[in-house]
């Protein structure tokens, strides 16, 4: 007996399965493909500042005459002034750096939630997600007044007689550092507990039986099966650090190169939008590559399950 | 299925060796240290308790174990032998007591330098590498050299059948795959002692029997030392050469299982081996050769080998196995006045291919559970429902247990 037909699916159902394409065709593809052709247009001094507008009332044949004025001018520009690769190149380090070190601080934090007593786990999960309940803008401008000179902790180790004179973290990359790890630790941990906590005790005690002391392990057991959970994580921090534009505009100096940032200039100091439309773009397709690489990832994981 | 005796013994080297010094012979071979009072215990708890806050999950438990035994620790769950196997493997710290290895007393031990090996209920397997590599974990942290080791692993493969999934990870396993994986892994290191925590409750019923001749003749050739924890009875009275029976902590029974199964030592053991049937009945005579019973509510006269320290007149269980009650028309009985016999009525029959139980009730009270074999195809005259028949037993078949 084979039942081999494929279910009809309602109307309702159909509606349910279009809703998020919808959305997505309607709030991302469609201004990514405004912003895409603004990045071909050319500057102007005009309402909006580029041109050209597409305008339907002179016909077919000036539509046409818009599209062949399209050109790949401002790309081309991108590559001749070094500031824009610089500031990708700085982007894509300040945020691999700030991934690694929020992993180094999380995954013990991870590890120890998922190692305590069952009955803490929740409160312990609580406190991890407690500070979304202030205003990301507010707990960054908040560092502001714990790193500058005369901060709260420049004024503690000096109390301490740890140092003599102020230490200068303020408007530097490592103020940027403190900003994302801070900002970000809970993407990481979350997703890592959660495959922690997955992990079967009886492989650790396992591996432990068999001869193989407890922090060895860790490394032979633990660290690789949790793979998975450290790579959703750092993607979690990593890509929206990449684009971040609040932590060193408030935390940086003038020296801290962030394509976030000079998107901002671009924008609304230069006013050229075109330009400034090029590098979203770029930055976009930046993004994509290590998504879609997550994606590969998460594919292969589930595959193998 | 052949024995995995045959791939060892085809394999020439540690294993081969083993069992180039036996024969394979009979699976029960003359084996009772426990009998020989100048034999050294392999294994000794003595006294030990484990609490887990109020709870008490081993209350001063003392226990011998000997070398190249079978053991099996039997009871149901929350009687604490997973505890007490895990306090074996170093998992578990005994709140009190001690417990002796080969005369090293293991306190202070971790579970890495304990010279045991654990095949874990859900096996356990690193689900990261392959077959090969989960064989040859053990090994990896003696640091065995490269080839002794490559060597050890194959032994190991072919010993458990499993050479052609050597490169496997083991979610590409059968059930049955995944626990000879499990079973080669432990014993790839030759622990003093392995250790199999419900090792077949996985399995399904068939493989289950198989697998439990196969770890019988396994560890007879190896001539190593197994301890098994296990629920099913008929687990370990199939794998053990003994068997002890926890209850609440404590050990109620330590023998082998044919002892344990036909002279269980109190109605909690009679009840929880295999089934039984309970009747009250008073001592009436005693002497050397047995003893006289009367449970005279039912008209049952008993008389049984059976001796008891129960004072004459003092209430007691007979306790009989179904197979050991014979069933019959009740018109074939002769008189009123029977011995080790009774009139009864069925009252349901199960039919279970191999036997037939019938419950037949004496009266209100009393109900007799018999088996008899299905011997033949056809019966001339069969027992049917509500029929009067007579159930009757020989002198030796019960045994007397103290109300």
């Amino acid at each position: 007996m084979s039942t081999q037909h494929t279910p009809r699916r309602s109307l309702g159902s159909w509606l349910l399965i279009a809703a998020p394409f919808l959305w997505l065709l309607i709030f991302f593809l469609a201004p990514f493909f405004m912003v895409f052709k603004i990045s071909l247009s050319e500057i102007a001094i005009a309402i909006p500042p580029y041109l050209p507008t597409f305008d339907l009332d002179g016909g077919w044949a000036a539509l046409v005459d818009d599209l062949k004025s399209l050109s790949i001018e401002n790309y081309l520009w991108l590559t001749e002034d070094d500031l824009y690769w610089k500031s990708y190149l700085s982007s894509v380090q300040i945020a691999l750096i700030s991934t690694l070190l929020t992993l180094l601080i999380g995954y013990p934090l991870a590890y120890g939630m998922a190692r305590s007593p069952k009955a803490w786990r929740p409160t312990l999960l609580m406190l991890v997600i407690l500070p979304f309940w202030t205003s990301f803008l507010i707990r960054v401008y908040a560092w502001v007044g714990i790193l500058k000179n005369e901060g709260l902790l420049n004024q503690l180790l000096l109390w301490l007689g740890v140092i003599d004179e102020p230490l200068v973290i303020m408007n530097t990359n490592a103020a940027v550092f403190i900003g994302i790890v801070y900002s970000y630790l809970p993407f990481l941990v979350l997703p890592l507990y959660a495959t922690l906590e997955k992990l079967d005790e009886s492989l650790l005690e396992a591996a432990q039986d068999l001869g193989c002391p407890p922090w060895k392990t860790f490394w032979t057991i633990t660290v690789p099966l949790s793979i998975p959970g450290v790579v959703a994580g750092c993607f979690l921090v990593f890509i929206p650090a990449v684009g971040e534009f609040v932590i060193p505009d408030l935390l940086g100096g003038s020296n801290t190169l962030m394509i976030g940032k000079t998107l901002w200039v671009e924008f609304f100091s230069n006013r050229d939008w075109p330009v400034s439309s090029a590098v979203a773009v770029i930055l976009l397709l930046i993004l994509v590559i290590p998504i879609v690489l997550f994606q590969n990832h998460q594919q292969k994981l589930s595959e193998r399950a | 299925m052949k024995g995995w005796a045959d791939f060892s013994y085809r394999c020439g080297t540690w294993w081969g060796s083993v069992l180039a010094k036996k024969s394979v012979g009979p699976l029960r071979r003359e084996f009772a240290p426990w009998d020989d009072v100048t034999e050294r215990p392999f294994i000794e708890f003595r006294n030990v308790t484990k609490r887990f806050g109020d709870f008490t999950a081993v209350d001063d438990l003392s226990l011998k174990i000997y070398e190249r035994e079978f053991f099996a620790l039997l009871g149901g769950s929350g009687c604490g032998k997973t505890t007490l196997m895990r306090m074996l493997a170093g998992f578990e710290r005994p709140t009190s007591g001690t417990i002796l290895l080969d005369g090293q007393d293991l306190a202070g031990v971790p579970p890495h330098r304990r010279p045991v090996n654990m095949m874990f209920q859900s096996y356990a397997l690193f689900p990261h590498m392959s077959v090969e590599a989960n064989i040859a974990f053990g090994l990896k942290q003696d640091k065995m050299p490269a080839e002794d080791l490559k060597g050890r692993v194959s032994e190991m493969l072919k010993l458990t059948k499993l050479e052609a999934f050597a490169k496997r990870k083991p979610h590409q396993l059968s059930g049955g795959q995944r626990q000879r994986v499990a079973l080669a892994r432990a014993l790839a290191k030759k622990p003093k002692v392995l250790l199999l925590d419900e090792p077949l409750g996985a399995l399904d019923r068939k493989l289950r029997e198989e697998t439990q001749f196969e770890l019988t003749t396994l560890q007879q050739d190896l001539g190593m030392t197994f301890l098994i924890v296990t629920h099913d009875q008929e687990e370990a009275m199939t794998v053990a050469d003994r068997i002890a029976v926890m209850d609440a902590g404590r050990i109620v029974q330590v023998a082998p299982p044919a002892e344990i199964y036909e002279a269980p030592g109190s109605k909690f053991i009679a009840d929880f081996i295999g089934d039984i049937n309970l009747i009250e009945a008073t001592v009436v005579e005693k002497s050397e050769g047995g003893s006289v019973l009367n449970a005279k509510e039912f008209g049952i006269h008993i008389e049984t080998a059976s001796t008891t320290s129960a004072a004459v007149g003092d209430t007691v269980w007979y306790a009989i196995r179904p197979e050991k009650i014979e069933i019959s028309h009740a018109d074939t009985l002769e008189t009123d006045t029977m011995v080790n016999a009774v009139r009864a009525e069925v009252w349901d029959i199960g039919y279970l291919g191999d036997v037939s139980i019938f419950h037949t009730r004496v009266d209100e009270t009393l109900a007799i559970r018999a088996t008899v074999a299905n011997r033949s195809r056809h019966v001339e005259r069969p027992i049917s429902w509500d029929d009067q028949v007579a159930m009757s037993w020989g002198r030796d078949a019960g045994v007397i247990l103290e109300a």
